[in-house]
């Protein structure tokens, strides 16, 4: 399957890309209507970069991670990783995706959970919780190995699944509203803990958010959507160094940066001084 | 309201039935009403103690009944549920087949089981079986079909085949559903194989029943109706003890999150 706008060659030849989306067009039923979630989206996420996805509801953010991940084949365009187009088929292991519920098994403890997307692979059981064992105290969930996710709280059960979605160690993560459920305080805790622990691992990240100051904080690149159906509005490259630090928050790179998509999403009339 | 002040939760039950029972035994005395029309809680206990030699291998011949159509109505019922789970032929011939036997009253069976099978011990199984079948059969597949699908597609985003969905997400979810479903086949399986016992036995508390009206001892049927009520309600709170020992994680999460 190629594209029908292939006719220039991009040059994607000089950057490697982990993912590349071209001319991506997903609609589905809604009653006897047909709508258009995604209208010939273009993209692509570079190896080692984390790129954030920020649109209004319903702008096609969860369609582009469905489509992604290999769960829904979009009704044209094609969907590259490593440089090769692939079927939706193919793509299924590919990813790591994760959600912005937990989707934590309430029967199975928290290394039964967080091994659970190795097992899905094949991995044995223990082995897999052998393997997120070892990990529980870079997700600040020591000591809490043998306990049910109904005894964790909000932000150690969104750690305990951010642990599952890592453990795999796929070069592709996919995040949809992972932090949409906490409070504020626990967000902006979490927030800060992923930015340093990506800046350890460096894989390639597609976050989807709503949320400005979350795509700021943590990507390198930001792109805006358009409200249904979503095509590209905007592209921001990130101008904060990193690491992250919170301090950042008030610092005047992350203020025009945000200021620069909140206009670019309708919400401001004109950037900020 | 203090909470400490409240009697515990088994007491009043306790004290209700035994108020019920006091009263049985008054009226009873008092109106003279003789012991073959209906006996006083005092001549059912006389009856326990001078007729427990043969109410006790009666009650172990039920017992084997109950266990043995039970554990035939666990295999078929959670078998046929997962069956008509994953395939959708079979849901299309066989899930309607398997609602629709429910409206044909099982114990009424009996006697034709009683025809084939002769005074065995295979009517009064057979009975039990297909009365506990359908809420094994029914919750089995009500509780596959409630797997959260957000769970089910992540697994499938991790690579997992239909196979690994099922052992990881589709069967742990079903597996309180199965138990709901077979406190009530427990429960209901004594009915069965009592009923079994009626048409045709030489032994079981269903036999000793018809056989205690017959010569009129009254005191040690009723004797035997609470042999089996003592008996459906131990079976019951087995299956629950089984749940929460296969199932401990139910004691924490009491809400599911939405």
């Amino acid at each position: 399957m190629s594209s029908p706008q292939t006719a220039s060659p991009t040059f994607r030849a000089a950057l490697p890309s982990r993912l590349e989306i071209r001319d991506i067009i997903s609609t589905y039923e809604e009653g006897d209507h047909r709508l258009t979630a995604l209208d010939g989206l273009t993209l692509t996420v570079g190896v080692g970069e984390f790129v954030a996805l920020v649109g209004p509801s319903g702008s096609g953010k969860s369609t582009l991670l469905d489509i992604v991940s290999g769960l829904l084949t979009p009704d044209s365009g094609d969907v590259l990783l490593d440089g090769e187009a692939t079927t939706a088929a193919q793509r299924l292991g590919r990813s790591a995706y994760m959600q912005q519920r937990d989707l934590l098994l309430p029967w199975r403890t928290t290394v039964g959970n967080a091994g659970l997307g190795l097992e899905a692979a094949g991995t044995r059981r223990d082995e897999a919780e052998r393997r997120a064992r070892a990990e529980l105290w870079r997700f600040g969930l020591e000591g809490f190995d043998a306990v049910y996710p109904a005894q964790l709280s909000g932000g150690m059960r969104q750690r305990a699944a951010f642990l599952r979605t890592l453990l795999p160690h796929k070069n592709l993560m996919l995040l949809d509203e992972p932090f949409g459920a906490l409070d504020a305080l626990t967000r902006a805790e979490l927030q800060a803990w992923l930015a340093a622990l990506w800046e350890q691992e460096r894989s390639s990240v597609l976050l989807v958010t709503h949320d400005v100051e979350e795509a700021v904080f943590l990507a390198d690149r930001v792109l805006v959507l358009t409200p249904r159906p979503g095509r590209l509005a905007h592209e921001l490259t990130v101008s904060l160094p990193r690491p992250r630090t919170r301090a950042m928050l008030a610092s005047p790179e992350f203020v025009r940066d945000r200021a620069a998509l909140l206009t670019a999403l309708g919400v401001l009339d004109d950037p900020a001084p | 309201m203090n909470r400490q002040r409240q009697p515990p939760r088994w007491l009043p039950p306790i004290l209700l039935t035994a108020v019920l029972l006091l009263v049985w035994q008054l009226a009873v005395r008092l109106s003279g009403t003789p012991r073959w029309l209906l006996p006083a809680p005092g001549d059912v206990v006389l009856a326990f103690i001078t007729d427990w030699a043969i109410l006790w291998p009666n009650a172990l011949v039920t017992l084997s009944e109950v266990l043995a159509g039970f554990t035939l109505a666990l295999l078929t019922g959670i078998g046929l549920g997962i069956g008509v789970f994953r395939s959708q032929t079979l849901e299309r011939v066989l899930y309607p087949l398997i609602i629709a036997s429910q409206t044909i009253p099982i114990p009424a069976l009996a006697p034709l089981l009683l025809v084939w099978f002769g005074p065995t011990i295979w009517p009064k199984i057979l009975v039990t079986a297909l009365i506990g079948f359908f809420p094994l059969a029914v919750s089995t597949v009500e509780g596959l079909r409630s797997t959260d699908q957000d769970v089910v597609n992540l697994l499938r985003s991790f690579g997992a085949s239909p196979g690994t969905v099922f052992r990881l997400a589709e069967f742990p979810s079903s597996l309180p559903y199965i138990f709901a479903g077979a406190r009530i086949a427990v429960a209901i399986s004594v009915i069965g194989a009592v009923f079994g016992e009626l048409v045709g036995a030489r032994a079981g508390l269903g036999y000793l029943m018809t056989r205690s009206i017959a010569q009129f001892e009254t005191p040690r049927l009723v004797a035997a109706i609470v042999l089996l009520s003592i008996m459906g309600t131990g079976l019951f709170a087995l299956v629950g003890l089984v749940e929460r020992v296969v199932l401990p994680w139910r004691s924490y999460a009491t809400v599911n999150r939405p």
